[in-house]
């Protein structure tokens, strides 16, 4: 009797951990998905299909290091653009990327939720709230 | 019965020349007339093609450059703007592979026409090569009056180009590849931004070169 009482917690226990965990990944395959397509349309042009750049003229977002320290202003860069010089891959670039003003919060989420875990990144969701929290920032 | 088989065989070999030699020449584009010469006493009807005119512009090394240079030479010409936030980077990807392919031929070249001459002077179109990561005399980018390069585009090299402020960037313009033969002529048209349309012109630009010279006339 005993034993079926904790093999059945047990039971629940496990139903609901694996319950929770598929909750988690359904919300960041949502995102995910949603993101490639977002990229396709406002980031590829210029990033690569494979998010390889272009030369000197457009950096790579393969750039794990970067992409983690960066993780909070990516929403800001995206918004309103990128202007001055940064480093990336070891490269210097200092042409102006130009703002996608028109996506919305949750766009955003998507597009760095799929940036962060492709091309070698794996940095899991970036939620909306995350967005708009970042977006306070530099909001104006 | 011999006979019959015979034929079936002839005729099933002149089909497979015929499909061969159709398969290994580009068309001829453009507007062509009928002319009628005179050659040694003898009326002769000869086709001629429609055929870039002369233009002088100025290189990304700010040289005098222009249809001279192009002479007996086959080239990939296309329209672009530096600041270009649209289709230009995933087109320059693209012609990049072109240029590693035959960046070592003598008859080959790479023209690109800024439609931007307002922005696109011969220091910034330096600055972009550079960054591009292109060098030597065989991508050429070609800084030229707007009216002439937009003329060149939508008449001879049958792109269309214009100046739209409601677009991103504030021009509008076709990412055709465009290839030119050794005589002037348009041979090939191509989605720049599409990769394997790229891949066919760089196997056509290799049929070109296997082209055998024309004859005198």
């Amino acid at each position: 009797m005993k034993l079926k009482v904790i093999s059945g917690i047990c039971f629940l226990l496990f139903v609901l951990i694996v319950s929770c965990q598929s909750d988690e990944s359904i919300e960041f395959k949502r995102y995910y998905s949603a993101g490639a397509i977002v990229y396709q349309g406002h980031c590829q042009n210029c990033h690569g299909t494979n998010g390889e750049g272009l030369s000197a003229l457009i950096p790579p977002l393969t750039d794990t290091a970067y992409i983690k320290e960066n993780l909070k202003s990516l929403a800001c860069n995206i918004k309103y653009g990128l202007k001055g010089k940064i480093n990336i891959a070891g490269k210097s670039f200092d042409d102006a990327m130009p703002a996608e003003a028109d996506l919305t919060p949750i766009e955003i989420a998507q597009a760095i939720t799929y940036i962060t875990n492709s091309f070698g990144n794996k940095q899991g969701t970036v939620t909306v709230d995350q967005v708009n929290e970042d977006l306070i920032k530099c909001g104006n | 019965m011999r006979k019959l088989t015979g034929v079936i065989v002839l005729v099933l070999l002149f089909g497979a020349c015929k499909t061969n030699t159709t398969k290994n020449t580009l068309p001829i584009y453009g507007q062509r007339t009928a002319v009628t010469k005179t050659v040694n006493g003898q009326q002769v009807t000869d086709t001629d093609y429609q055929t870039i005119p002369a233009f002088k512009f100025v290189n990304q090394y700010g040289d005098s450059t222009g249809s001279k240079d192009l002479e007996g030479k086959i080239y990939v010409a296309d329209f672009f703007f530096t600041s270009c936030p649209s289709i230009c980077p995933i087109m320059q990807r693209n012609m990049l592979n072109v240029y590693n392919e035959f960046k070592n031929t003598p008859d080959f070249k790479i023209i690109s026409f800024t439609i931007d001459p307002k922005h696109d002077t011969v220091p910034v179109l330096k600055n972009y090569a550079d960054k591009l990561g292109i060098s030597g005399n065989s991508w050429w980018l070609m800084l030229g009056a707007r009216d002439s390069v937009y003329n060149l585009a939508a008449k001879s090299y049958l792109v269309a180009v214009s100046e739209d402020s409601t677009v991103a960037g504030g021009y509008m313009h076709q990412g055709y590849f465009v290839l030119i033969d050794k005589q002037k002529r348009v041979r090939g048209s191509y989605d720049g931004t599409d990769m394997k349309q790229v891949n066919q012109l760089i196997d056509d630009i290799k049929t070109l070169q296997a082209e055998p010279a024309p004859t005198a006339q």
